[in-house]
């Protein structure tokens, strides 16, 4: 007997329960960010109500107070990820500025005019425009994995993209666009061979699975909280601690330094070198209360439930005649994540329809232009799921996209 | 069942320019052309134009997006040919309008089959759709009277 109910989960998400355009919600734009329950909108208004201060700065107890929540969220992101210490933990304003951080001080240390950094098609633009700038700037290379029909990475030609001029891999862990969950420890290993570092993209990655950082033999994790179930304008990198102690800081500012004299200064300890300026106290302390939520739910039956919402989708959207569903055609290689077109209905005209029945999606590029090229589409319908969706809402999706065959035949 | 604002949207004009746009194809003897791209949403036209004697002599566009984008800038070409620039520009301002709510506009007969789009006002994301073709219309005329200057 499953012990986890979607229908009762949803009661801790106050913002799934309203009418939008006269229909009940049904929020299916999760790749873009997760709604949020109760319990992490409490912890972060509880914070601001009673404890509001800065951090690492004063002596006074509402300081002391700020301070010693702000450093437990991080050892309880970190065990959440199972890094071996919470300083491995660096805050960051989301998986973005987590790799930007890579790219800006490890990058621009590491990569030479001549050397090579290899990126997939299905990277989403915050995992392919810093490398692009930081190729500019040093005179690196940027090389391909390309992808198949069904969107998959093709590793063939992987031992020839991999040579000792390979700097770095960076690589999604699950594509946002179509949902390819990547062999990340094979490709992993791979580089490891040539001595390339790894970099994952886990803005999807981690919201669907319990990621350990540690076994999947990578060298970056890069990770956003309000994908799941955290506040927005927060986020970490993961790395090994000696890997984060190597690289110079990223910004320079209040917090980050240890003592400052007049033509150089000291850095202060990992992580708290590359956290320049006041950091996003609250979002930090919300993002531990986000996976301290998680934490109270059993993942491998959330992890079921996800599955069984994908495979429902992919079979009542498969029935429509005309409508094309891109990505893995197995369940087992994909991720809450369903990329459609249907005939000449173009995916703002589905979104708008759909919007009309209350039902949100995304419709667009989807931040992945080289996975639409790929296609020759300019733009997918997107539908993505969350712990809190029903098969009830997957009806709803379906049944809905028979009004967009109405109007578009 | 749709709604009734989502019928006000999508009426049977639209979805027939969307379908069978006007002019849709490249103008050999074209004096300007506006490549104008969306890029929140990929919607992307070429409008091309012969200007002669202060009056668009032909119009024509080609590109891609969505049914609003596409059945706007069929409509709109259709609407400027023989028309003076001053005039078209008047009809690209009377346009903004009607796409702000002004129901005056969205009853002006010079708007021909453009005041189908009059429902697009109700939809704030998608006013930028519509607004597409008559952003490069306006550019093309811009550029017209730039070059023509001294």
């Amino acid at each position: 007997m499953s012990s986890f109910d979607p229908v009762a989960i949803r009661r801790d998400f106050p913002t799934l329960d309203q009418q939008v355009n006269g229909k009940p919600l049904v929020y299916l734009d999760n790749a873009a960010t997760s709604q949020k329950p109760r319990a992490v909108l409490d912890v972060v208004n509880a914070y601001y109500l009673h404890d509001n201060a800065n951090v690492h700065r004063g002596i006074h107890e509402l300081s002391r107070r700020a301070t010693e929540a702000y450093e437990e969220a991080r050892a309880k992101v970190a065990g959440w990820i199972n890094a071996a210490d919470s300083s491995e933990v660096v805050w960051t304003r989301g998986t973005t500025e987590a790799i930007n951080l890579v790219a800006g001080s490890w990058g621009m240390d590491n990569i030479h005019a001549g050397d090579e950094i290899v990126v997939t098609v299905l990277e989403h633009h915050s995992n392919l425009v810093p490398w692009q700038l930081l190729a500019r700037r040093t005179g690196a290379k940027l090389r391909y994995i390309e992808i198949d029909d069904q969107g998959r990475l093709d590793l063939g030609p992987l031992p020839d993209l991999l040579n000792e001029r390979t700097k770095l891999v960076a690589v999604s862990h699950i594509s946002n666009s179509l949902g390819t969950v990547n062999p990340v420890r094979e490709i992993a290993e791979a580089a490891k061979k040539v001595g390339a570092l790894v970099l994952v993209d886990g803005a999807q990655g981690a919201v669907h699975a319990r990621v350990d950082v540690q076994a999947l033999g990578v060298d970056f994790y890069a990770f956003s909280g309000h994908k799941m179930c955290g506040p927005t304008g927060i986020g970490a990198l993961w790395a090994r601690r000696e890997l984060l102690e190597s690289m110079e800081p990223y910004q320079g500012g209040g917090e980050m330094i240890e003592f400052v004299e007049r033509d150089m200064s000291t850095w202060a300890e990992v992580p708290h070198k590359f956290e320049a300026g006041t950091p996003n106290i609250a979002g930090a302390i919300g993002f531990g209360a986000a996976v301290d939520y998680l934490a109270t739910l059993p993942a491998d039956e959330v992890a079921a439930h996800e599955r069984t919402l994908m495979a429902y989708a992919m079979e009542r959207l498969g029935a429509i005649p005309g409508l094309r569903i891109y990505g893995p055609e197995s369940v087992e290689e994909r991720s809450a994540v369903v990329s459609f077109t249907m005939g000449d209905a173009h995916p703002h005209d589905i979104s708008t329809i759909l919007d009309s029945e209350g039902i949100a999606i995304r419709a667009g590029h989807h931040c992945a232009q080289l996975v639409m090229k790929r296609y020759g589409v300019s733009a997918t319908a997107r539908a993505s799921f969350y712990l809190y969706n029903t098969e009830e809402e997957v009806d709803r999706l379906a049944d809905s996209l028979e009004v967009v065959k109405g109007i578009f035949g | 069942m749709e709604t009734p604002k989502l019928s006000s949207l999508y009426q049977q004009l639209i979805l027939e320019h969307y379908r069978s746009p006007r002019n849709k194809g490249d103008l050999p003897d074209k004096t300007v052309e506006i490549h104008m791209r969306n890029p929140s949403c990929g919607d992307e036209i070429r409008l091309q134009l012969r200007i002669e004697d202060g009056h668009i002599a032909d119009a024509t566009f080609v590109g891609s997006g969505c049914s609003i984008s596409q059945a706007s800038v069929s409509m709109m070409t259709a609407l400027i040919k023989g028309r003076a620039l001053d005039e078209a520009d008047a009809l690209a301002e009377r346009f903004k309008q009607m796409m702000h709510g002004d129901e005056a506009a969205a009853k002006d007969r010079s708007m021909g089959d453009l005041r189908a789009l009059a429902g697009v006002s109700k939809f704030p994301v998608r006013v930028k759709c519509a607004l597409l073709g008559f952003d490069a219309l306006q550019e093309a005329l811009k550029k017209t009277a730039g070059g023509a200057a001294p």
